[in-house]
């Protein structure tokens, strides 16, 4: 029956079809396929579940608040049980937007070096080196951040910033109040180290795939290397590096760990990076087991829910539009 | 690949097996980390006395009040002491364990233990964000032999739902009017300046790592990691040091009536020498959980009898023994024992 | 010739500004595992592995209930992830190859990979730990393997993507039905890659902290109750390292130590297995 199959086409999905059905009269390949289809479809079903769950937990604090005056509201005060998660949702936005700004250029930075100017024998290192910091759990990041860095943030980088940006105006506000090292800014950078593997990586290998050819002809008209990465291989790999940095963009939304340590949880929205504030994240992992009423862990769930959109339609979109892009190179 | 599955299969079936043995010698607890030091201690020593696993995990009262509503625990702890209508609402028992005081904690370098002298006002001051330099003409007044420096006071609150802050805040709003009209009083609230700390650890470790900040913790969180804790004036106008004399007599003029599920504060009490912020922390019990209830209510006969000297080396007050009658009649009444 | 000057000087800045990039990335790894190296390895002895905690203040103890623990839930989170993600990632590849139900699934599984770990602790706590009635090494092994699954089945799928449909043409000539082909001989073909994307996703489970918080709870006991409260190394070092005692803050910097040093062992060994069958 098999024998039926012509076999030199082989990406042509119709005859591939063909051979399936066939092959589904076979009832044990039947229970087969059944199984995976099931375990497949075990992640629609997560993902509707858990937007199901969320919503179902919430429905008290969605019913008492609002969902959209829910977000938009800056109070969470378990006295009065009035509960808004502006404060929580300006800090992760906060956050997630320093560690992009600082994260960035770094991160192209390096996978500039690595595909354009590294000699062979650095590429492995420095390669490995991001791949492995990638890897370290993200707890590390939030101790090493919390006895490390905050001292460091303390006592050098925060007093320095404050004495030179701090007195320009506009800009100084963000650097007023007694620099603590448990605050916006220390949060922001340890996120954006905990991202740059992320953003560079992905870009490394969105320059690998740039076509020799098209970068020899640039240098063959007396480009220089500079040049070439700007109008050769950024734009052409710009897709690639946008999904780098959507990636870097979901895991800094959703990072709990790594900013838990040194954030200070307070739920304010303030113009300075030195006073402490909240994430969405670190409210449900400080809050979550210790809230006392219904309303409050309502709400909490209410939380998750904004965070479980939040994450999903960032990345929605940028799936949908790295699809677009495609279609139009490939037509 | 069929051996790779059957040993996968075989590895499950083990595990499965041999892990839901040995659940029998648990007690599974969870609540406030005002007296997390000297539970820790009791459930060590009670280990190594009977082998019973006292596992009480230090998330706040907020916490311990959520998990045994939500019966996700065999007991549930609380310094906030939990009103009688709201027990029989969620069907819980409550007895008081042990008594404690809290403690201002600063750390100013220069200063030692039981210098800084604040008062009530200075204090609201201070956690209104109203009073914000070290040197601020308040403090100097009530301090003016001391050399208090030119620097940001950085606050140091509880970030989680806290018997700790409820005693707190009950004390600042019965002392201060600004600060009940402003903040209020409950286990967390909406603090207005400041660094959250998550349980009386966070905050202690916090103002460890902060220069020239201030926090509050239970007294045995600043003796065991050596924080300097400050004098306070109490009702009767005295500056106090907080030590096991102070509270005691904060403790004394405690009304615990078993009627009311022992509901009671032990704030700014009346006594000559006695410490204005202290209260006993609670235990909570799930009514219809009667197997455990038994063995958790066997734990504290145990602590009462043999506990005492382990809670004063932690400058923890015990229970006065006509308490402690008390609140094993009321679990004789209660079916409990 | 001032052009020619200001683009050499405008290259020689950028090369610079990158290279410094790729410096600094060098240096906060360097930085950091340096930091773990030093704290953690003061800090390691044996007891650490052998002893449950004591309370603070006392001497000694270790975190033996938190090492048993981490491993019994990463244990059963990858029992349970991984034939779903297995499974799952086989239907993409081969039975729904090229159709639309695939493509759905696929980008689902590349947004819920992304999807925050807290946000799926708090799901497993309304679904787990709330109905039941207590906290359990189950909630936090099913939080976990959920995480897994969408990792698992992504590299799955890719994987067998990359096995040429000639082989399996070939095992078709031979009268095979599609689950022996697949189960002998694509499988097969790709156990290796399978086998790295596995590593991968252990790894990245085994680091994680929040989903744990609210599902396996904590435990200053010894236990293997998967049914009750368990200790994990990454909630007790978030534990340890908010707390104030020294010995504390020791033994957090040990666990890290221990946690990072597999971590990253797993990862290296799935990295060389990769570019090994990639050559």
């Amino acid at each position: 029956m098999a024998g039926a199959c012509p076999c030199h086409s082989i990406f042509l999905i119709a005859e591939r079809y063909e051979t399936l059905v066939i092959q589904k009269k076979n009832p044990i390949d039947l229970l087969f396929s059944v199984i995976t289809a099931g375990a497949s479809f075990m992640v629609i079903l997560l993902v509707i579940g858990i937007f199901a769950i969320l919503l179902k937990e919430s429905s008290l604090s969605i019913g008492k608040f609002g969902f959209i005056k829910f977000i938009v509201t800056n109070e969470w005060n378990p006295v009065t049980e009035l509960f808004g998660a502006a404060a929580s949702i300006y800090g992760t936005m906060v956050t997630t937007a320093i560690a992009l700004i600082i994260a960035i250029p770094i991160a192209i930075g390096i996978a500039v070096f690595v595909t354009e100017i590294a000699t062979d024998f650095l590429k492995g290192p420095i390669g490995a080196a991001i791949e492995l910091l990638a890897a370290i759990p993200s707890i590390i990041y939030g101790m090493w951040g919390l006895f490390t860095v905050a001292p460091i943030m303390t006592k050098y980088i925060e007093p320095a910033l404050q004495k030179s940006l701090g007195l320009v105006p506009l800009i100084g506000m963000l650097f007023q109040g007694t620099p603590m090292g448990i605050d916006l800014l220390t949060a922001s950078v340890i996120l954006s180290i905990m991202i740059i593997p992320f953003t560079a990586s992905i870009s490394r290998d969105a320059f690998n795939l740039t076509p020799a050819v098209v970068k020899e002809s640039a240098y063959a008209v007396g480009a220089t290397q500079w040049e070439v990465v700007r109008d050769v291989v950024l734009p052409y790999s710009k897709m690639g590096v946008f999904g780098g940095i959507v990636l870097s963009l979901g895991r800094a939304l959703g990072e709990t760990m790594a900013v838990a340590f040194v954030l200070g949880n307070n739920h304010q929205i303030t113009s300075s990076l030195f006073s402490a504030a909240a994430t969405i994240t670190v409210t449900l992992a400080n809050e979550f087991t210790e809230a006392d009423k219904d309303i409050y862990l309502s709400s909490l769930f209410h939380l998750a829910l904004v965070l479980f959109m939040m994450s999903f339609i960032v990345l929605a979109a940028a799936k949908f539009l790295l699809f677009k892009a495609e279609r139009k190179i490939n037509r | 690949m069929k051996n790779v599955l059957s040993i996968f299969l075989m590895v499950f079936l083990l595990t499965l097996t041999y892990s839901s043995a040995g659940a029998a010698d648990m007690i599974n607890g969870a609540g406030a980390s005002f007296p997390y030091p000297v539970y820790s201690s009791w459930a060590y020593d009670y280990h190594k006395a009977t082998g019973i696993k006292f596992n009480y995990q230090s998330i706040g009262s907020g916490g311990g009040q959520r998990q045994i509503v939500g019966r996700t625990v065999d007991f549930g702890a609380s310094d906030d002491p939990v009103k009688p209508e709201a027990l029989k609402k969620d069907n819980l028992f409550q007895f008081p364990a042990v008594i404690g005081g809290v403690v201002p904690v600063v750390n100013i370098s220069g200063i030692k233990d039981g210098e800084l002298k604040l008062d009530a006002e200075t204090l609201c001051g201070i956690y209104l964000g109203e009073i914000k330099k070290w040197n601020d003409a308040k403090l100097i007044s009530l301090n003016p032999k001391l050399k208090l420096p030119d620097a940001g006071i950085t606050v140091v609150q509880r970030s989680d739902g806290s018997g700790t802050t409820a005693i707190f805040t009950n004390y600042l709003a019965g002392v201060c009017t600004s600060f009940k009209n402003k903040v209020g009083e409950g286990k967390s609230v909406k603090w207005p300046a400041g660094i959250g700390g998550k349980g009386n650890e966070g905050v202690a470790n916090y103002v460890k790592k902060s220069p020239n900040s201030i926090g509050y913790v239970e007294f045995a969180y600043a003796k065991q990691n050596k924080l300097t804790y400050t004098q306070l004036k109490n009702k009767a106008g005295n500056f106090v040091q907080p030590n096991f004399d102070s509270f005691g007599d904060a403790a004394e003029s405690g009304d615990f009536d078993s009627k009311k599920d022992f509901y009671a504060w032990l704030n700014n009490t009346p006594g000559k020498t006695s410490w204005p912020i202290a209260g006993a922390t609670f235990i909570l019990l799930a009514k219809e959980k009667k197997d455990s209830n038994v063995k958790t209510v066997r734990f504290f006969e145990w602590v009462f009898k043999n506990g005492d000297a382990k809670a004063k080396e932690l400058v923890y007050v015990p229970l006065p023994k006509s308490l402690k009658d008390k609140v094993r009649a009321y679990w004789k009444a209660n079916g409990i024992q | 010739m001032n052009i020619e000057r200001r683009r050499k000087a405008e290259n020689i800045i950028a090369l610079f500004l990158s290279s410094l990039a790729a410096f600094s990335g060098i240096s906060w790894l360097v930085f950091i595992l340096g930091d773990v190296l030093i704290h953690g390895i003061g800090a390691l002895k044996l007891s650490l592995f052998i002893s449950d905690p004591v309370p603070p203040g006392v001497e000694g103890g270790g975190l033996r209930n938190a090492f048993a623990g981490q491993m019994l839930i990463t244990l059963f989170a990858t029992l349970i992830g991984v034939p779903f993600g297995v499974l799952g990632g086989t239907f993409l590849a081969e039975y729904a190859r090229g159709t639309r139900v695939a493509a759905v699934v696929s980008i689902l599984s590349d947004i819920m990979v992304s999807v925050p770990s807290i946000v799926i602790g708090t799901f497993i706590y309304a679904v787990l730990v709330k109905p039941l009635g207590h906290f359990s090494g189950w909630a936090g092994a099913t939080a976990l393997a959920v995480i897994m699954i969408p990792v698992v089945l992504r590299t799955t799928e890719d994987m067998l993507s990359l096995v040429p449909w000639t082989l399996r043409e070939a095992a078709f000539a031979l009268g095979a039905p599609y689950y022996k082909v697949i189960i002998q001989v694509v499988y097969r073909a790709a156990a290796t890659g399978i086998f790295t994307g596995i590593l991968l996703a252990v790894a990245r489970v085994a680091g994680e902290t929040a989903p744990l918080l609210f599902t396996s709870f904590n435990n200053a006991y010894f236990s293997l109750n998967m049914n009750g409260p368990i200790s994990s190394l990454t909630a007790t070092i978030f534990q340890y390292a908010m707390g104030p005692y020294d010995d504390w803050h020791a033994q957090a910097w040990a666990a890290s130590f221990v946690i990072t040093a597999t971590v990253l062992l797993i990862t290296i060994v799935g990295r060389i297995l990769i570019s090994w069958r990639l050559k």
